[in-house]
Parts: C-alpha cells; structure tokens; sequence
C-alpha cells in the first residue's frame, strides 16, 4: 500500500474524507483515555497482588494473663516454624504497633493500658504449596486465641472490582475501534460512489481489484495516520491532567498515573494502529465493492 | 503532398527507430497463448444479452475474430453495437450463450484472471472516458501503470506515443483543456499504448471531421498491419465503404457478416482505392473550407506529429 506513490484517483481532494481524520483523532483520544485508564488500573491491581498476595497476618488476642501470652505467642512461632511453604515470619514489635494505632489512640496511649494482640507478619514463599486451611486448622487447635487474616480474601474481591472495571474499560476500546471502522467505510464507500466512473474505467483498461482498493487503502492510512497523531497529542495531555488532578486529591487510594516505556510505547503505537485499521477498512470495503463487478 | 503510404512507411520508421515497435514492447506484453497466433481472438456463440427482465438486445449472436482481422461494425442506433462491444471488452456477462476471448471461456475464466484478459484489449471509448483529473500523459499511462511497468519505462513509451499523435506540447494538460480531437487522440493513444491483441473503436470518428476520421483510419490500420485485431463501431457509411474491411452488421439485435472473413483482399483493394478515397474526403473539407471561408474551419489544426505520418 505503502508503494502507491502516486494516486489515479483524485481521493485527496474529496470533500466528504476531510472530516476523517478528525473523527479519527475524536477516537483516539477517547482510546487514549480508555487505555491509559487500562494501564494504571492493570498496574494497581498487579501492585497490590504482589504486595499483600504473599502475605497474611496472625493474630494472638491477648488474655489476662501475660504469661499465657507468652506462652500463646511461642507456641504459634512454633506452629509457624514447623508449618511448610513459610518464607519469613516476624513479630511486630509493641513500639511499631502504637506507632500505627497513634492516629486513633493519641500520642500518649500505652501497651500495658492496653490488652495489644500480638501480630505476626507471615511473608509465604510459595502460595501454592502453603495449606492454608491445614495452617488455620493446627493453629485453632494449639492456640485457640489466635486467628489467621488471609489478605487474600478481600484483595481477590477488590482485583475483581478493578478487573471488571478495566473489561467496560476495554469494551469501550472495542466500541472506538468499531466506530472508526464504520466511518472508514462510510467515507470508503462515499469515495467509490464518486469516483465510479475512474474506478470503472482502471477496470476495464485491466486494473486489479487489488491495484484499486490499494489506492483507498493508501489514502485510508494516511488519514488514519493524521487523525491518530492529532489523536494522540490532544489525548496525552489531557490525560496527564486527569493524573495531575488525582494527585492533588492526595488520596493514596487513588493509583498513581505514571508511565513507564513500555506504556509510552503503547500510545504511541495507537496512531500506527488507527492507520493500519484504517487501511485494512478500506481495503476490504473496496474488494467487496468490487467483488460485484465483473 | 502527404499519400498513404508514406504515412505507413513513415510511422513504420519511427515506431522502428524510436523504440515504439513490437521489439520494445516485448518486455510487457503478455506471453503469447500457445496455437493461438493464427487462430480466434474472439468468438461468439448463441450470444444473447438483455438488461435485467427487459426484451433481449442482442440474440442469437455468433461470429469470431481472426488474430490480425479488421471488421467494422455497423448497424442503426439502438441495434445493440455498443452492447456487443462492452461484451467483448468484459464489461458486461451474456445472458446466455458462449464467449471466448484469446481462447478463454470469460464464463469459466476466474475472475481475478480477468484483468489480464482485459489487458489484451485496447478500447476506445465513444464518449473518451479519459479521467479529467489527469493529465493526457498520466492517462495514456494508466495502462502501463495498472500492468505493473516500471515508471522509467512508462515515461519513455507515453512520451514517445503522445508525441506520435501529436500532442507533445500537451502532455500536461488535462482532457476539459483539450479540443474533443485532441482528446479522442488521448483515448486512442492509451487504449494502444500497451499494444492490445485486441483494439474495439466504438465511434471513434464520432466527433472529428471526415479528414481527420481518414486518419484515425490509417492509424488503426497501422495498428493492424502491425498484428491487432481491430474493430471499429462506426455510423460513417462512407468510411465504410471506401475502406472495403468486411462489416459485421447488427439488425435488431441480431448480427449478420458481410463481405466474408479476413481482410486481406479487401485490404488490398482498399490500398488500390486509397488515393481516391482520400482525395475525395479532403476535396469534401476543400468544398467546406470554402463555403465558410471567414470562419476558421480547422480549428482543431493537424498536429505536427499525425501530419507528418498520415
């Protein structure tokens, strides 16, 4: 397609195809919205699987009697050591743990006014050899005051929220796509029905069908190619603004809109897509245009 | 004084030397079917056409074309002429019967090997068809260009033959620019710019004086002594006749052949007759020159190149 340099028909200077590529450039910048929203809600969703997927925390409730809490605590240690597909196990220390309830409890808050559980940060080498169910079972039996928080459990539910999310995310992608593809071929089809008589006459003088749809085809691409880049410079800032705008919120919830290369090189893929969508469009629109004629 | 034969011997010498010649085109002409060099280059049979359910415009049509032959075709407006050429130029399917072109039934040919069937024909349109967006060179290259040929080529040969048929000095202009002979020279040019096994005329002389029909005439038949099968739709009874090339003559939609098959005789006589034919269209255009003496009766003034020829 690329090797049709110079064009028999005069498809540069309809009028009906110079409001393509600003509808493609509408498409992509609503594409490079759905997919920069794809990419920050895919790495926040890996970010947190990887973060808190290997771990769960154990927790000893304190009793009235130090002493048995010692004992409590030892004795889950000893269930932990002997209990395989454990990576690291660590007890966090009362210090840390006021640190942590400050904000609830005050600066001046004390461990021994309080009956403090003791946590256990549990770092699992290998989820899936690690039992869980066997774990929580043989920890009850020992120390019945002990109780297993597997992160697991309301992580997997928060991933699905944010997997659903990016799935109406991408099917907006898909719907951009399909937009774009019916504009092409009704600018394709607009194209045909002007130029009809050129087109009959590159037919009868032995022209390929190939040889004519890769005319449309050429010029498809160049006017996907222009829309896209349009496209893309007015979507990346806007989309940069959307992030700047989260971080003012300063709400660490909100995931962060940072883009590494491989991310860059996705949106600056698109306007290459949007061409080659484009072009393939066309083409096809015209072989199935000509596909009619004798 | 410019005869016939100079113009024969003079276009021969300048297709020779100037590389327009079957030598030069060797390169991108289509391989020869085999056994086909003295045989049909079309054939009909029992053709029959109608447009969507209405009465039939052509039946029962049969006839075939020797490789090297020169027909014209003939017949009243509306009788089916240019019907019958869109069938044989593959514009339009037969309602029923069997066409076979260079030895290919067009109803079991695949249609992707259509386009190189069609490359074989060279077709000058009654109403030009030139594409008004490109100049006279790039459309007597379209030709060329759809066959693929390298551009290098295309500049050589459309250069030469433009400057043949006279046009040199408008190779950049486009059609609405040219005078309607100047534009039937474009048409005639690029539909044998690729040297066709096949040339169909429809009304070629339609629109151009009867001197200047004369011309186009000995072109075609240059073409032909050259190999292409010619066929020429034509209402000038009078070229007709003083040509003496046999007629296919449509009636109705029914086809019957005159003057038998092959040109050679007739080709001979009209050779015989040439001087006078020729002598009588310019003494018509003498009698017209004067009759409107103050009015600039040739406008459309000979081109260097075809004067030089014919």
């Amino acid at each position: 397609m690329l090797g049709v340099k110079r064009s028999d028909l005069p498809l540069d200077k309809d009028a009906h195809s110079r409001f393509l590529p600003w509808l493609i450039a509408f498409m992509v910048f609503l594409a490079v919205l759905a997919i920069g929203g794809i990419l920050v809600l895919n790495a926040t969703a890996s970010r947190w699987d990887q973060g808190i997927g290997g771990t769960l925390t154990v927790q000893v409730a304190a009793t009235e009697d130090p002493a048995k809490d010692q004992n409590n605590l030892q004795e889950v240690l000893n269930v932990i050591a002997a209990t395989s597909g454990i990576e690291r196990y660590l007890v966090i220390e009362e210090d840390r743990m006021l640190s942590l309830l400050e904000p609830w409890l005050g600066p001046d808050a004390k461990a021994d006014d309080l009956p403090l559980p003791k946590l256990i940060d549990v770092g699992l080498a290998d989820e899936a050899t690690f039992d869980l169910k066997a774990f929580t079972r043989q920890l009850q039996l020992r120390v019945p005051e002990a109780t297993v928080d597997d992160h697991r459990i309301w992580l997997q539910r928060l991933v699905n929220l944010i997997r659903t999310v990016e799935l109406i995310a991408i099917s907006i992608l898909v719907f951009i796509a399909l937009a774009t593809m019916g504009t092409v071929i009704f600018t394709t089809r607009t194209g045909l029905a002007v130029h009809r008589e050129a087109i009959e006459v590159l037919h009868l003088i032995g022209a390929q069908d190939s040889y004519i749809a890769g005319q449309f085809a050429g010029r498809a691409m160049m006017l996907g190619l222009k829309g896209g880049i349009i496209g893309l410079v007015l979507g990346i800032p806007a989309l940069l603004a959307v992030g700047y705008l989260a971080k003012s919120l300063e709400d660490a919830a909100l995931p962060e809109l940072t883009f590494g290369p491989v991310e860059w090189a996705i949106f600056a893929a698109i306007p290459i897509g949007v061409a080659f969508l484009a072009m393939t469009t066309a083409r096809s629109t015209v072989l199935r245009s000509l596909a009619r004629m004798l | 004084m410019l005869d016939g034969w100079r113009a024969s011997v003079a276009l021969s010498t300048l297709t020779a030397n100037a590389g327009y010649g079957p030598a030069a085109l060797r390169v991108y002409q289509e391989p020869q079917v085999p056994g086909l060099s003295k045989g049909n280059i079309a054939r009909f049979e029992n053709v029959g056409l109608r447009y969507g359910l209405g009465p039939e415009v052509l039946r029962d049509v049969t006839f075939s074309l020797d490789s090297g032959s020169f027909h014209f075709l003939v017949g009243e407006s509306g009788a089916g002429k240019s019907s019958l050429l869109k069938l044989m130029y593959l514009a339009l399917k037969p309602s029923r019967g069997l066409i076979s072109l260079f030895g290919s039934d067009i109803a079991t040919t695949p249609r992707v090997q259509l386009p190189a069937l069609r490359r074989q024909i060279g077709v000058v349109f009654q109403e030009f068809r030139l594409l008004e967006h490109l100049s006279a060179f790039d459309n007597v290259a379209l030709p060329l260009r759809v066959a693929g040929v390298k551009e290098q080529d295309v500049n050589r040969h459309v250069t030469e033959l433009l400057e043949w048929v006279g046009l040199k000095d408008h190779m950049k202009s486009r059609p609405p620019t040219l005078s309607g002979g100047q534009q039937q020279r474009v048409s005639i040019a690029r539909a044998v710019i690729a040297r066709p096994k096949l040339l169909l005329a429809d009304e070629p002389t339609g629109n151009v004086d009867d001197r200047m029909a004369l011309r186009l005439m000995h072109l075609f038949e240059e073409l032909n002594r050259l190999g292409t099968t010619i066929v020429v739709a034509t209402h000038n009874m009078a070229l007709v006749d003083g040509l003496g090339y046999p007629i296919l003559r449509l009636d109705d939609g029914t086809l019957g052949v005159v003057a038998g098959s092959g040109n050679k005789s007739a080709a001979r006589e009209w050779r015989e007759s040439r001087e006078s034919a020729e002598q009588q269209a310019r003494a018509q255009a003498r009698a017209r020159r004067d009759r409107i003496r103050d009015e600039s009766e040739d406008q459309d003034a000979d081109p260097p190149g075809i004067e030089n020829f014919l």
